[in-house]
């Protein structure tokens, strides 16, 4: 069974890496939305740096958001989703190695380019690990739900709009609590509070949606 | 007597508020080969993946193994291979990681059987090569090197002759006749006539019991 995992990991590996266009997407837009915000408020260190938390988290959010339209509609189409579906393995199973692919590729890349940005922002250094285990656990979380509403607008032809409607509500918790553990580590205040109710939020998301995301999918293949 | 395998009790489908068909009983047997065939958007596509558990039906029930079909998806999905009219082969992969990744679905193949049943399909030389490189018959020769492969007993195929030549409908035509002969059991939609009929072939035309 965890062979069927690893390989569809690294099968979904081989198919991202051979579309590099579709993965600098949504890391080019963070950078871009991040790189446009000192140019648009002007360059005050104080006030970018107040913002920084707020503005580093809704970037990420809305990159992630951007990247997830096309998760499952190339297998859709071309009867990927048939075969998983009919498949002896289990559609939990199978869905939660689709959605880590893509979070190894695109959320763990906005990881990785975040602390760049936030230099940019005037992000004192010693925010920087708050920062990036914030991210760490809140992107997950962000692919996971994303995934849900992917799943259930895959058979609409134009479904990107609705998935934004979908899923943001169910964002908010997770906007609140990333840019709230910046903004304390921002005043000196311990994070960790946060952090680990982002934690949690991870262990639940990574257990419960990958069923969500199956039924989702088995409702959308059915149609 | 042996008990079916897969049965249907007067199936109904409705899509879109259009009746495809109703009152349909089937009882199918190993070593058998039905052809559904009738005219376009008569329900054979949707007929297939009711057998497949891919939809639910509208009324009525399907039965495998004497047991209703919802209760049974894990038998099902043993000994289940569906190739549908999009087979699920990407573009971007090879011929062989396709083969490699829908194989694993059911066992894990070696790279050697691999080649083999691209061999068998005519294949051989186009292992590695991207398959939206390949053309609309090539690809369909890589989804049915599935059939070449060891695979599961009942096989449900849609439109397999597709963009085949005339010497790869032949081929596929004696395949699917020595699967029937050695116990398996194939449902197929295809408009042609097939020439190599099993001793368990038999044909259901959805155009004559549409309602």
């Amino acid at each position: 069974m965890s062979n069927v995992f690893t390989l569809l990991l690294k099968r979904e590996a081989r198919l991202l890496c051979r579309r590099p266009a579709e993965l600098a997407n949504p890391l080019v837009f963070f950078a871009i939305v991040i790189a446009l915000f000192p140019l648009a408020v002007g360059p005050e260190t104080q006030l970018l740096q107040t913002l920084s938390p707020g503005l580093i988290w809704v970037a990420a959010l809305l990159a992630v958001l951007l990247s997830l339209d096309g998760l499952f509609r190339s297998d859709f189409e071309d009867g990927s989703l048939e075969q998983w579906v009919v498949s002896p393995h289990p559609l939990p199973l199978l869905v939660l190695a689709k959605v880590c692919a893509h979070w190894l590729f695109s959320g763990l890349a906005l990881v990785l380019l975040a602390p760049l940005l936030a230099l940019m922002l005037g992000l004192p250094g010693r925010c920087v690990p708050v920062l990036l285990l914030s991210l760490l656990l809140g992107t997950p979380i962000l692919s996971l739900l994303g995934a849900v509403g992917a799943a259930l607008t895959v058979g609409l032809k134009r479904g990107g709009l609705l998935l934004a409607l979908l899923i943001l509500p169910l964002y908010i918790p997770v906007l609140i609590l990333g840019s709230g553990a910046m903004q304390a580590a921002l005043q000196g205040l311990p994070a960790v509070g946060q952090l680990f109710w982002l934690g949690s939020l991870t262990a639940l998301a990574v257990t419960l949606t990958p069923f969500a995301i199956a039924a989702g999918l088995t409702i959308s293949v059915g149609e | 007597m042996t008990s079916p395998f897969l049965e249907t009790q007067s199936l109904a489908c409705e899509r879109d508020w259009r009746l495809l068909f109703e009152h349909l009983d089937l009882q199918l047997l190993p070593g058998q080969m039905l052809q559904i065939s009738g005219p376009n958007g008569s329900g054979k596509t949707s007929l297939l993946r009711l057998l497949c558990g891919l939809m639910q039906p509208t009324a009525g029930e399907i039965l495998l193994q004497g047991q209703p079909l919802h209760t049974q998806r894990h038998a099902l999905a043993r000994n289940l291979l569906w190739i549908g009219h999009a087979a699920g082969i990407k573009g971007l992969l090879t011929a062989e990681e396709n083969l490699l990744w829908l194989s694993a679905l059911h066992v894990t193949q070696d790279r050697e059987a691999i080649w083999q049943a691209l061999a068998a399909v005519g294949l051989r030389g186009f292992e590695d090569v991207p398959c939206h490189t390949l053309s609309a018959g090539q690809q369909r020769r890589v989804a049915l090197a599935r059939l070449y492969l060891p695979a599961p007993p009942l096989w449900i195929l849609d439109e397999p002759f597709t963009a085949l030549d005339k010497h790869g409908v032949a081929q596929l035509e004696r395949h699917l006749a020595s699967h029937c002969e050695q116990g398996g059991l194939v449902i197929l939609t295809t408009h042609h006539n097939l020439q190599d009929k099993p001793a368990g072939y038999r044909e259901l035309d959805l155009g004559q019991i549409a309602a």
